[in-house]
This record gives structure tokens, C-alpha cells and sequence, in this order.
């Protein structure tokens, strides 16, 4: 690793642990090592219910580990992550604002002048490609719109790290697509470090430069962290043909499967019990 | 259905309704006035009536002062609905301790209260305003307090990871979705404000809507009680179809057409 550059990210040893219900304490994550070096594109993938966004959610300052440590460009994290970007899995946006007040909203916050601040956010909206769409509320949108406003509401910040939780997931297969390909052009503009958390191992390699495996929960941990060396500019569509994209899913899901079958019998039985 | 239709069904609703009024109140069945005048009245002296109050003014003072004392509870009640609903939101302790007194309070009907604000606020406006502040309050504080605890989490969170201190989330998370919960009661609070300023004037008072029907009553004038009862229901619809305008205009970004009770 680069020793001029600090790393974007970096958990050391991070354990996150939750009070249940009844007193019992649940470890999510535990002693989990990860690094997101400056301009790196790193996705995290594991199964449902591992802790995947409970990861993210430290990074970002929202949740404290209960044990470990977050370095943010080598400066421990105390607080919110104020250089981070945050997309959400669910709706995040302003219900009661419109689409260009969404996204100004981040800049006047900051003090800029609300002229200054609308005019910027319509210059993005028309960059995630929704310049006709300035005046409608979330709930005119569809769902991929409404990921359009949130990307552009948290891109508007120039934040330096990217944090991603499953921001597509709810979206159909086709729109997931065009979204993945928007993400990555508006991404290689200045190449942000980004974060992103999925289910899905081919949109992980079809995006990012390193593809880190999480293991089944509780007590979820890091057990594998692949390079993706596919060449850049990709089109998310296309890649899945390639064949050095079939080897390395090939090689990443014998690890995984594992654990999603792991993953899941727990999830059937709590589901039993 | 059509507009026209519907438009021209309704109103025939009235007119049958009416003419069975002035039908079994002037003509005899059986030999029997079925709803004897002196009871009943009948819809001619009753419409006299209205025409007469409007004619020679005197129902306007008596709307201004409904209006008056309907419009002070409203403001009251709301603020101060909202600033305890607020309160207690962000301080759930405080919520806690005095949760069973709020519970307490609210359960008794305020009727009951009139004769002690009368006594405390005398006759004039401000013993109505009390009874309907009494009501708007609680209609007011319940949305709000919701409003402010039922905020998501996720656009709470966007909100503090887009940088925003806790006055800025105040103003833009907390408060539109408090406030929205409270137009949402909006036709409820608008109309227990005039309920609590006609039962107040009904109960003891010199003037107002409440007053002219508990006169009328007093000296058996049954055509004064309907007449102040119409004059009540279409003071009632006006406000309301002015609540809705407003709702409309504040409650665009509401996916759906606003339920009402």
C-alpha cells in the first residue's frame, strides 16, 4: 500500500455488538479489517443478515464499535463521518421537499446562498438525468428517480467517501443495471474511495476494484478480499460476458456459498424458533 | 354518477325533505298535525327568520363573535399544541412523568369546564376561547407529539449525514413532518374550535351563534333554534371548505388525498 496517501477508510479490528431484548448481548461484527485506500471502489458482499451495513454504518459515524478502531484518512472517527456520502437502501429522501430542493438542501445546510445552491442542484439533476424532473415531490417519482435525486443529493456535498448500502437493491434488474453504469460515470469524474455494500456478487465485481467477502453472522468477519482487474470504462451490461468475470465469480462464489447456506439455515431457523 | 346528477340528487334531498317538513307541520293527517308548529316549527318561518336576522343585520355581530372566539382557539390551542407536542417529543422523560396527568386531562369532557371558565374568564370571549383551547390542545399536541416521534430513521440519518446540526434538523425533518400530522387533523381541531366557542356561548354569554340558539330556546321560539342551527351548519361548511383549500395548498408533496375523519 501507498504510505503517502492515507487510506480512506481503515476499521481495525472493529466489533460491533447490540443489547437484544432479553439482556443478551448479539456480536454482528466481530473484529472485522478493512481498508478503502483514496479513489478505490471497494464492495462488500455476504450474506443476508451478516452485518454488511452495520459495517457501513461505522464507517460512517452512525453507529460506535464496541470494540476496535476507525481511522477516516488516518484521523481516528469520533462522531459522524463528515467526509462521507451516505445512499441509503431505503427512501432517504425529503418527502415534503422537491426533487431540487433534495438535493440543494445539502449545500444550504452548509450556508450557501439558496440561488447559488438551486442552480447547482439543477446542473446535477440534469447529470443524473433528471433535469426535466426539478418540481416533483419523492412520491412523483419511481423508484430508480428517486435513487437519482439521492445520488445527486449526496454527490452535490463533494463528499471525499462515498458510503453505499445496497442503494439499488430495491430496484428492478434492468434499472439496476443503468443505475450501476451511471454510478461508475459519474464516479470516474474525480474517483472518489466509495464503499458498497450488496448481496449481489456480480454487481459487486461488475463495479468495484476490490471485492471483500463477509461471512454469516453473528459474530460476522472478513474472510476473504479479491482484486478486480477488469479494465475501466466498463459497461455493467457487457462485462457479465467476459470470461476473466466468469473466472473470478466462479472463484469468489465457492467461498461465498458457503456462507449464504450458512446464512440462511440460521435465518430458517430463528425464523422457526 | 355525473356531477349534474349527483348535484341535482342532493338537492332533491333537501327539497323532499322539506316539503314533508312543511307538509306534516301545516296539514292535517288523520285529523292530527303530526309535528305540531309550536315543536317543530315550520320551514317557512324558519327560512322568515334567517332572512329577517340577515336583513336587518343583527346576525352579523353574532357570526363575529363565533368567529372570533373560533379563530383565538384555534391559534391558541395549536401553539400551544405544538410547543408542548414538540417538548415532549424530544423529551421523553417529560413525556413520561406527566403522561398520566395529559391521560387524565384529556379524558374528561370539557363540557364540565365551561361553568369554571365562565367563572374564572366571566361571560365574555375569553371563557369560550378557554373551552375550545381546552379541545384544540389535545387534537393538536397528539398529531404533533406523533409527528415528531414517527419520523424515519433513514431520512433522520440522511438528514445528519448530509451535515445538518440539530437546529437544522429541527426545521427540516422535524418539524414539516409535525406539522403535516397536524394539518392532517386540521378539519378536527378547525371544528372543535367552533364547538368549543358555541357550546361555551350556549352555557353563558351575551353574544354569538350559541347565545342566539339558547335565546330562541329559552322563550320557546322554535324557529329561532332551527334558524340558529342552519345558520350554525353553513358558518361550519364555510370554514371547512377553507381548511381544505389550505390543506391542498400545504399538503402537496402527500402522496395520497389526505384522510379525514
Amino acid at each position: 500500500m501507498d504510505t503517502a496517501t492515507p487510506n480512506a477508510v481503515a476499521l481495525q479490528d472493529a466489533t460491533v455488538a447490540f443489547r437484544v431484548a432479553d439482556g443478551r448481548v448479539y456480536t454482528a461484527v466481530e473484529k472485522a479489517n478493512l481498508t478503502v485506500a483514496h479513489g478505490e471502489f471497494v464492495a462488500i458482499v455476504g450474506p443476508t443478515g451478516c452485518g454488511k451495513s452495520t459495517l457501513l454504518n461505522v464507517a460512517a459515524g452512525l453507529l460506535k464499535p464496541a470494540g476496535g478502531a476507525v481511522r477516516i484518512f488516518d484521523k481516528p472517527l469520533s462522531g459522524l463521518n463528515r467526509d462521507a456520502g451516505y445512499l441509503f437502501q431505503a427512501d432517504a429522501l425529503f418527502p415534503w421537499k422537491t426533487a431540487i430542493d433534495n438535493v440543494a438542501i445539502g449545500l444550504e445546510i452548509r450556508g450557501t446562498p439558496p440561488d447559488e445552491a438551486l442552480k447547482r442542484a439543477q446542473t446535477w439533476l440534469t447529470s443524473v438525468g433528471l433535469g426535466a424532473f426539478a418540481n416533483r415531490y419523492p412520491h412523483m417519482l419511481s423508484g430508480g428517480q428517486r435513487k437519482r435525486v439521492g445520488l445527486a443529493q449526496v454527490l452535490i456535498r463533494d463528499p471525499k467517501i462515498l458510503l453505499m448500502d445496497e442503494p439499488f437493491g430495491p430496484l428492478d434488474a434492468q434499472t439496476r443495471q443503468i443505475m450501476g453504469n451511471l454510478l461508475l460515470e459519474l464516479w470516474s469524474a474525480d474517483r472518489k474511495a466509495v464503499l458498497f455494500v450488496t448481496h449481489d456478487l456480480e454487481e459487486a465485481i461488475a463495479l468495484a476494484d476490490r471485492v471483500v467477502i463477509m461471512s454469516a453472522g453473528p459474530g460476522a468477519r472478513i474472510i476473504g478480499d479479491w482484486r478486480v482487474s477488469l479494465p475501466r470504462p466498463r459497461d455493467i451490461s457487457e462485462i457479465r460476458m467476459e470470461k476473466d468475470f466468469h473466472a473470478l465469480h466462479k472463484e469468489i462464489w465457492s467461498v461465498l456459498k458457503d456462507e449464504v447456506m450458512k446464512g440462511y439455515a440460521q435465518s430458517t431457523q430463528a425464523g422457526a424458533a | 354518477m355525473s356531477r349534474v346528477t349527483l348535484l341535482s340528487l342532493q338537492v332533491l334531498v333537501a327539497v323532499v325533505t322539506l316539503a314533508l317538513w312543511q307538509f306534516f307541520s301545516s296539514v292535517e293527517v288523520f285529523g292530527k298535525v303530526l309535528l305540531p308548529p309550536f315543536f317543530f316549527s315550520n320551514p317557512v318561518d324558519v327560512f322568515a327568520q334567517i332572512v329577517k336576522w340577515f336583513s336587518t343585520g343583527v346576525i352579523w355581530k353574532h357570526l363575529m363573535i363565533t368567529l372570533w372566539e373560533s379563530i383565538l382557539a384555534f391559534v391558541i390551542g395549536s401553539a400551544a399544541g405544538i410547543l408542548v407536542g414538540f417538548w415532549f417529543a424530544r423529551q421523553p422523560r417529560v413525556a413520561a412523568v406527566f403522561d398520566p396527568y395529559v391521560k387524565m386531562v384529556n379524558a374528561l369532557p370539557r363540557v364540565v369546564l365551561a361553568p369554571i371558565f365562565a367563572l374564572w374568564f366571566g361571560l365574555g370571549v375569553w371563557s369560550k376561547v378557554a373551552l375550545g383551547v381546552t379541545l384544540v390542545f389535545f387534537i393538536v399536541f397528539f398529531n404533533v407529539y406523533q409527528g415528531v416521534k414517527e419520523v424515519s430513521t433513514t431520512v433522520l440519518d440522511n438528514g445528519r449525514m448530509l451535515g445538518m446540526s440539530e437546529r437544522q434538523l429541527m426545521r427540516h425533518v422535524y418539524w414539516p413532518s409535525a406539522l403535516s400530522w397536524m394539518f392532517s387533523s386540521l378539519h378536527t381541531s378547525v371544528g372543535f374550535a367552533v364547538v368549543g366557542a358555541v357550546v361555551g356561548e350556549y352555557l353563558g354569554s351575551a353574544a354569538g351563534l350559541g347565545y342566539l340558539i339558547q335565546q330562541a330556546e329559552g322563550v320557546f321560539d322554535v324557529a329561532g333554534v332551527f334558524a340558529g342551527m342552519f345558520v350554525l351548519s353553513a358558518f361550519v361548511i364555510l370554514i371547512d371548505m377553507g381548511v381544505t383549500v389550505v390543506e391542498k395548498r400545504l399538503l402537496v408533496w402527500r402522496p395520497t388525498a389526505v384522510v379525514r375523519d
